[in-house]
C-alpha cells in the first residue's frame, strides 16, 4: 500500500482529530518511504466555526449520486467540498484512489475506539483492527460494520480503496480530552506501523475478529405534536455501548420518571448511545448483531 | 444563636435554556410546564413561573444566536436602546427584565433559579453573587443535606449586584443551578434528575420557610472565585497547543498545589502550576469557555457563618 490519507475535522467540532491533524502537519509527518501519508483537514470552514457542519453533514456527501451531482457556487458548501475531496483522494471506486483512508471522529457516546466501515470482508481493515486490539492496552477496540453497497456508502472513508472511520469516545463536541486525543494518536500510529510492516513483507497470521453489524436505529420517544423528546436514555443503558441489550431491558427514562423498555424480540448490541449529533437525525442509539469473522493470513505481494 | 427574621418569599421563577444547548434545564422546564397543564397551579406548594429563557437558541440547539445571553443582564445592557437590528439576546434580556424584574426594584420577582449544564465534572454547584444572602445560603445548606448522590458545592462570585451580568441577578435572591458533566446538546438521565431534585428541594425549602420552619444557622464551606487560567495557545493562530492534563481532568474543586500538572501538550510536554498559593480549580475543560480564553477558574475555599433564619410574621 503506497498512499494513505489521514483526515480530521470532517465534523468541525470533533476536536481530537482536528488537533491530531494540526500536530501531524506541524511535524510534517509525511510517513516513511515507501508509504506516503497525506494529512488533511476535511471541513475547514466548519472547523473554523467549531460546528459539526456549515450547511449539510459532510460525512453524508460521498454516495455516488452526491459525488456526481452537478454543483455550482450556490450549492451547499459541503457538497462542493465532498467533490473536492473525491478529486484529491479518489476518485471513489477508481485505481487512482488512495489505498487507505482513515477518517478521524469523536462521539459523545462511550464507544472506546471503533473502526467503522461498510465492508465486513476487507482483510486489510480487519487485520488493522486486530493489530490495534492486540497493542492498545487501555482502550477497547471494536469493528463496526454498516452493510451498505459501495455506491450507497455515504461517508468519506468510502473514497479510499480501503477505509474506515476511526471513532473515539466519549468526548463532548467542542472539547478535547487528553486521554481521548492520546488514544486516537496511538491508534493512528499503530495503523501506520502495521502498513509499514505489511509493505515490507511481514506475514500477518489469520484468526478471528468480532464484527458488530448495524441492524437498526431506535429514536427517542417524542411528543407527536412538538416532536420534542419526552425521555432520556435510561441510566442502566447510558454509557453501556456494546453491552448486550435483552428484550425487556430498560431503554429510556421519561422526564416524569417512567421507564420504557426495549420491545424488540432479539437481544442486540447497542452503540452510539446518546450521541449529540444524532438527536436531529432521530437516533437515540443503534443496535448491532455480533458475529465472529474468520480472516486469512495476509502478506503484501512484494513482486512488482 | 440569634435568629434573622426575613420576609416570606412570594414567587419563584425556574428558567431553563438560557444557553440553548444545555439540555437538562430545557427538558426540566418542559416537564414542569407539562405538570402545570396536568395539575394547574397546585402542581407546586408555592407560586412558580417557568421560563424558557432563549427560545431561538433552544430551537437551534446552540448556546446563543448572536451573543451570550447570560452576559446581558448588567445595568448598561439592560438599559441600552435597541432597534430591530440589535442582537437577539439583548432584546430578549430586556424582555426578561420586564417580565421578572425590573432588576433592582421592589417589583422584581423574589427568586430566580437559572438552570445550567457544564461539560466539567462539577456535580451540583450553586452559584451566587454574594456571600451575605442568607436565604440563598440556607437553600444551599438544605440541598447539601438532602442530595447525596453527587457533591453539592457553593460558589460565590462576590460581584456587586449592579455589575452582575447573569439572569438570576434580575431577582431579589437569585442563584444558578449548574450540573455536570454533560456534553452540550445531550441530555443524560442522571444529570437531569439531579437538577430536578435540586429544583424540587428549593421549592420544598421555600414552602417550609414560608410556613414558619426555623432553619438553624452555622458554618458552611463555600468557594470564592479568584481568577481564570487560559490554555497554552499558538501565538499566531491562537489555537490550543495543549489539553487539560489527565491528572487534572475531571478533578474540579480538588486542591491544586505548586508543581501539579495543568496541561499536556499535543506533542507530549507537561505544563505545571507554578504559583505559590494552593487554589481550587473548577469549570475544568468547559466547552463554552474555549472561545472566552478560559481553561479553568481558580477559587479559594472559605467558611461562611450564617444565622438561624425564620419567616417574619407579617
Amino acid at each position: 500500500m503506497s498512499r494513505v490519507a489521514v483526515c480530521g475535522g470532517t465534523h468541525g467540532n470533533e476536536l481530537s482529530g482536528i488537533y491530531l491533524v494540526r500536530e501531524r502537519l506541524k511535524r510534517r509527518e509525511d510517513g516513511i518511504e515507501p508509504v506516503s501519508v497525506v494529512t488533511l483537514m476535511s471541513n475547514p470552514r466548519a472547523v473554523q466555526l467549531c460546528v459539526r457542519y456549515v450547511e449539510t453533514d459532510l460525512n453524508r456527501c460521498f454516495t455516488r449520486a452526491a459525488l456526481s451531482a452537478p454543483v455550482s457556487e450556490h450549492s451547499p458548501y459541503e457538497m462542493i467540498r465532498s467533490q473536492e475531496l473525491n478529486a484529491l483522494l479518489g476518485p471513489k471506486g477508481s485505481a487512482q484512489a488512495v489505498d487507505l483512508l482513515c477518517d478521524l471522529h469523536n462521539t459523545t457516546a462511550n464507544t472506546g475506539l471503533c473502526l467503522i466501515t461498510h465492508s465486513d470482508r476487507d482483510w486489510i481493515c480487519l487485520h488493522i483492527c486486530k493489530h490495534l486490539q492486540r497493542e492498545m492496552a487501555s482502550t477497547p477496540v471494536r469493528y463496526v460494520h454498516f452493510d451498505i453497497p459501495l455506491d450507497e456508502a455515504y461517508s468519506l472513508d468510502s473514497v479510499g480503496k480501503h477505509g474506515f472511520a476511526m471513532e473515539v469516545g466519549p468526548q463532548p463536541h467542542g472539547v478535547v480530552r487528553s486521554v481521548i486525543f492520546s488514544a486516537m494518536q496511538e491508534g493512528v500510529q499503530l495503523m501506520l506501523d502495521w502498513i509499514c510492516q505489511f509493505n515490507s513483507g511481514t506475514l500477518f497470521e489469520g484468526g478471528s475478529v468480532d464484527v458488530f453489524t448495524m441492524v437498526k436505529n431506535i429514536d427517542y420517544p417524542r411528543d407527536p405534536r412538538t416532536h420534542m423528546i419526552t425521555a432520556a436514555v435510561h441510566p442502566d443503558l447510558q454509557d453501556r455501548d456494546f453491552c448486550l441489550l435483552h428484550p425487556g431491558d430498560p431503554m429510556f427514562l421519561s422526564f416524569s420518571g417512567e421507564t420504557l423498555r426495549y420491545k424488540g424480540k432479539e437481544a442486540l448490541y447497542p452503540f452510539f448511545i446518546n450521541e449529540a449529533a444524532y438527536y436531529e437525525k432521530g437516533v437515540a442509539l443503534s443496535l448491532a448483531r455480533k458475529r465472529r469473522v474468520e480472516i486469512p493470513s495476509v502478506r503484501s505481494d512484494t513482486r512488482r | 444563636m440569634a435568629s434573622a427574621f426575613l420576609p416570606a418569599l412570594g414567587r419563584l421563577a425556574v428558567c431553563g435554556g438560557t444557553h440553548g444547548n444545555e439540555l437538562s434545564g430545557v427538558y426540566l422546564v418542559q416537564e414542569m410546564e407539562r405538570q402545570r397543564k396536568e395539575k394547574g397551579d397546585d402542581a407546586w406548594p408555592i407560586p412558580v413561573t417557568t421560563v424558557l429563557s432563549n427560545p431561538r437558541a433552544v430551537k437551534e440547539c446552540r448556546r446563543y444566536i448572536d451573543t451570550d445571553m447570560n452576559r446581558c443582564f448588567n445595568r448598561a445592557t439592560l438599559s441600552s436602546p435597541t432597534t430591530d437590528s440589535s442582537q437577539y439576546e439583548v432584546h430578549r434580556a430586556q424582555e426578561l427584565n420586564n417580565q421578572l424584574g425590573l432588576k433592582g426594584s421592589a417589583d422584581a420577582i423574589d427568586m430566580i433559579c437559572d438552570l445550567h449544564n457544564t461539560t466539567s465534572n462539577m456535580g451540583l454547584t450553586l452559584i451566587h453573587y454574594t456571600t451575605s444572602d442568607w436565604v440563598n445560603l440556607h437553600i444551599c445548606k438544605y440541598l447539601q443535606t438532602k442530595i447525596t448522590k453527587v457533591p453539592v458545592r457553593v460558589l460565590v462570585l462576590d460581584v456587586p449586584i449592579s455589575d452582575a451580568y447573569s439572569l438570576e441577578s434580575v431577582s431579589k435572591h437569585g442563584f444558578s443551578i449548574e450540573v455536570g458533566p454533560q456534553p452540550h446538546g445531550v441530555v443524560r438521565a442522571d444529570i437531569y434528575f439531579i437538577m430536578k431534585e435540586a429544583v424540587d428541594m428549593t421549592i420544598d425549602w421555600i414552602h417550609k420557610f414560608n410556613s414558619g420552619t426555623v432553619f438553624e444557622g452555622g458554618d458552611m464551606e463555600a468557594f470564592k472565585f479568584i481568577k481564570s487560567i487560559d490554555y497554552p495557545r499558538n501565538p499566531e493562530t491562537l489555537t490550543l497547543t495543549a489539553a487539560i492534563h489527565p491528572q487534572l481532568q475531571d478533578r474540579d474543586f480538588c486542591l491544586l498545589k505548586r508543581g501539579d500538572p495543568l496541561f499536556l501538550s499535543f506533542s507530549g510536554e507537561t505544563v505545571k502550576y507554578e504559583e505559590e498559593e494552593p487554589l481550587h480549580p473548577f469549570f475544568i475543560n468547559e466547552c463554552a469557555y474555549y472561545e472566552k480564553g478560559i481553561a479553568f477558574h481558580l477559587a479559594k475555599k472559605l467558611t461562611l457563618t450564617i444565622p438561624t433564619v425564620q419567616v417574619q410574621k407579617h
